[in-house]
């Protein structure tokens, strides 16, 4: 059962994130209007979206997994999943799905309070994650909307073969695309994609320079729930625009300017106080209970220095840009190199990584019911990172969007045994 | 050999988790085994390479649990666990290597824990396409299967050879038709095959040589044939679905048949079925087997079905075998069966095929709830139906 969060002040807001707000607004609200300006729209999804080459034809992406996550923040994903599990649907699987599902049951109303148009293209870009496929195959039943499938290959051996980047440009080139011109009524133009792509690169840079940013002492981000928020435009409806480039440049800006001044992160109570421990954070958060569940951290002066969650989107710390010279195969790359597309040993190595040079004193895994692309195999992992660093890790569970796997109390005690234990470990009192 | 000794046998492979079959086939043969996870591998590219394939369908209800429990949360299905607790305690030591298809994020992710567990052995996960055009997803699968042939050949396999696979795939059909001919049997006469029995040949044909399980298939059926002591009984014939990957307790199959019910088709092992019919002897065997499992597979919840609805092929199925009704028997946890399961009876209601639907895991004891399910279900379509 969730308890009360500590604290009932409004969470507090920086400027980038008023910004992102109101960039965020502006397309949902684009969304609503649809039926009237005839502005086309395509669901897909977050790891291995393609939204400068739907942007190249004009379509507006639709992201469900972003409307469930956003639902649960709402407080409706309770009555979505209920529904969706009353016609049928089980309490065992992605509960991202089920919310999804009772929110378009529920009349489809978006973030904004604003309805969402029914999707004119089901672009199944399966990638890192078997549940799409599944998915998109209910939303199709469910809309009778056309799909395009993008089947990306999984990097099972640590890399990106020459096959694995053809077979998904030739499916680009010729499946995908040829269902975008006749979607949009627009034909394919290479020098608009290439801008797209261009700007996608710069605005990569600096998101990198303010993940990156974090490597201080103390860090002025928080890279997991500061860091949703810093990966929201870029993961979501923006990368390739004109806004994301302002956007990133802007929030660069900001970090440096509290790295310049020794600041740690902004929470959602204001600053955060003295930064006690910097810990790495392998897998999604909880939405039903995000401001809680920061603030169990941050009231330990605890710091999540940089996170794996922040790169399902896309990995672009280990330096992948998407490259305006070779169009098709650079989105075949960024498909197939976000995170839940790695295998295991490549996401130990990362997060072993990070702990080195990110100067972190420890790995806490948050295991989520609902996604066994993350979950399957992360004890594994947790047990890997601890032997390659030496450093003590945690596992806590919860699930993205069900309130009913959000135990606040027991979330609460393992996290303050854990930061414990780190305490120990550095006094010797455990030795 | 009596019918009786063929199914004790099949049985004793069964539930011969340490595989002493295979390490026996293994110090006659000199040959490498490898293992495979559910649902699909091209075994006859292995057995083209001198390599044995093993099925791996977990470790049922003769596995207790022992480390495995701490390499995966409770709310991960059964059969990853199983496995691991089988590696670790030595029963798969006898395979050079594990297989590991696409089929859902779970076994896709212990195809990397088997490489930071095991990094001695050969670990290999099988990208098969969802894109069926054989110029694109086609070259992909082809490029992917001359990659897994290297892989064997550094392993100490033979290597690859177009002629050697022609004569596996021959050997493969053969045995295709078989599997295919106890089905039509069953279908048939349900009470001449019984699911258990049948279920006992096919998983013995996990880990014996392809001809040899033939002959098994031959003799079996030649006995049932002509077995004149099994009389019907008046049961309900159900389809039985969702049952791909981790496997039910044979206890399940059993309590299902003693509940009322004949089980005239099903999705067990179903690496036995996958390819619909005779792959292609003419050409080239390697564009065969890919055209095969590109154009002829069946339908399955981890293979993309394009424009078709889901559910369609289903009720086909329940049509063709004459099935009374479907029982959805889908492992816990599992995403393919369970995030097909309401398109897929959404699917029998609006054809008017009865259905009902219950979870199991491979190591489960108790039957009863499942067993009043079943009855009654099979008591309605008895007693009730057309009323």
């Amino acid at each position: 059962m969730a308890t009360p969060s500590p604290s009932s002040a409004p969470p507090q807001k920086d400027s980038s994130q008023l910004r992102q707000k109101t960039m965020i607004a502006e397309h949902y609200s684009r969304l609503a209007r649809a039926g009237e300006t005839g502005d086309k729209n395509v669901y897909t999804f977050v790891p291995g979206n393609l939204t400068e080459l739907l942007r190249a034809f004009d379509l507006l992406p639709v992201l469900p997994e972003i409307n469930a996550l956003q639902s649960a923040m709402r407080g409706k994903s309770r009555e979505y999943i209920a529904l969706a599990e009353k016609l049928g649907h089980s309490e065992d699987v992605c509960t991202y799905v089920k919310c999804d599902l009772g929110m378009m049951k529920s009349g489809n109303v978006g973030p904004t309070g604003e309805p969402l148009p029914n999707p004119d293209l089901l672009l199944l870009s399966y990638t890192g994650c078997f549940t799409f496929m599944k998915w998109f195959e209910i939303l199709r039943q469910e809309y009778d909307a056309p799909v395009a499938m993008l089947h990306v290959p999984y990097q099972a051996e640590g890399k990106i073969t020459p096959e694995m980047r053809d077979y998904v440009v030739r499916q680009l080139r010729d499946e995908v695309i040829p269902v975008l011109e006749k979607i949009s009524g627009r034909k394919y133009d290479e020098d608009r994609l290439r801008e797209l792509l261009a700007n996608s690169a710069r605005a990569e840079d600096d998101l990198v320079a303010v993940l990156e940013s974090a490597k201080h002492v103390p860090s002025p981000i928080d890279a997991y729930f500061g860091g949703v928020y810093y990966i929201g435009p870029i993961f979501t409806a923006f990368r390739g625009t004109q806004e994301a480039v302002d956007y990133y440049r802007l929030l660069r800006a900001e970090v440096a300017e509290r790295v310049a001044r020794g600041q740690g992160p902004v929470t959602p109570d204001g600053d955060m106080g003295k930064e006690r421990f910097r810990v790495v954070v392998e897998g999604p958060p909880n939405w039903t209970s995000f401001h809680q569940f920061w603030r169990m951290f941050a009231d330990e002066g605890a710091v999540v220095v940089a996170s794996t969650y922040t790169k399902v989107g896309g990995v672009y710390d280990m330096g992948f840009r998407h490259d305006p010279d070779h169009p098709l195969e650079t989105l075949a790359d960024y498909c197939m190199g976000c995170y839940t597309n790695l295998n295991l040993p490549s996401r130990v190595e990362m997060l072993a990584r990070y702990i080195r040079e990110y100067s972190a004193d420890g790995l806490l895994v948050n295991s989520i019911k609902s996604c066994n692309s993350f979950s399957a195999g992360q004890l594994l992992m947790l047990r890997e990172v601890e032997s390659r660093t030496g450093k003590p890790a945690g596992f806590i569970e919860s699930d993205l969007v069900d309130p009913r796997y959000f135990s606040a109390a027991n979330i609460k005690n393992r996290l303050e045994s854990y930061f414990q234990m780190i305490e120990q470990r550095r006094t010797g009192a455990g030795a | 050999m009596s019918l009786a000794t063929i199914v004790a046998r099949a049985e004793g492979l069964y539930r011969d988790l340490a595989l002493h079959s295979v390490r026996e086939w293994k110090r006659r043969s000199g040959g490498l085994a490898l293992g495979y996870m559910p649902v699909w591998v091209p075994r006859e590219l292995l057995h083209a390479q001198g390599v044995l394939p093993v099925g791996i369908m977990g470790g049922g209800e003769d596995v207790e649990i022992i480390r495995g429990d701490a390499y995966y949360q409770s709310y991960i299905c059964h059969i990853p666990r199983s496995t691991i607790e089988m590696g670790l305690n030595g029963s798969l030591e006898p395979l050079d290597g594990m297989l590991f298809p696409a089929i859902c994020d779970v076994i896709r992710n212990l195809s990397g824990m088997w490489k930071m567990q095991f990094p001695g052995k050969l670990s290999r996960y099988l990208d098969v396409p969802q894109n069926f055009d054989p110029a694109i997803g086609g070259r992909f699968f082809r490029a992917e299967l001359l990659d897994l042939a290297r892989d064997l050949e550094e392993r100490g396999a033979r290597p690859y050879a177009p002629e050697a696979l022609r004569a596996s795939i021959a050997a493969y059909n053969e045995n295709r038709r078989l599997v295919d001919d106890l089905y039509v049997l069953r279908r048939r006469a349900p009470w001449k095959v019984p699911t258990y029995e049948l279920y006992y040949l096919l998983r013995a044909g996990l880990v014996l040589p392809v001809e040899e399980f033939s002959g098994m298939l031959r003799e079996y059926a030649s006995l049932v044939e002509a077995d004149s002591s099994r009389q019907p009984m008046d049961q309900a014939r159900v389809l039985v679905t969702g049952s791909f990957c981790e496997q039910p307790p044979i206890g399940l199959i059993k309590t299902l048949e003693r509940a009322g019910c004949y089980i005239v088709d099903d999705d067990f092992v179903q690496v036995h079925r996958w390819i619909r019919g005779d792959i292609s002897l003419e050409g080239d065997p390697l564009d065969a087997l890919v055209r095969a499992f590109l154009e002829n597979a069946v339908e399955s919840p981890v293979r993309y079905v394009g424009d078709r609805a889901r559910g369609a092929e289903l009720v086909s199925r329940v049509r063709e075998c004459g099935a009374e009704g479907v029982l959805f028997c889908a492992p816990s946890f599992c995403d393919p069966a369970l995030l097909d399961q309401p398109m897929a009876t959404r699917a029998m209601e609006r054809a008017g095929i009865a259905w009902t639907a219950f979870k199991y895991a491979e190591n489960n004891g108790q039957f009863q709830v499942i067993r009043e399910q079943a009855g009654t279900f099979a008591d309605s379509i008895k007693l009730w139906s057309g009323v």
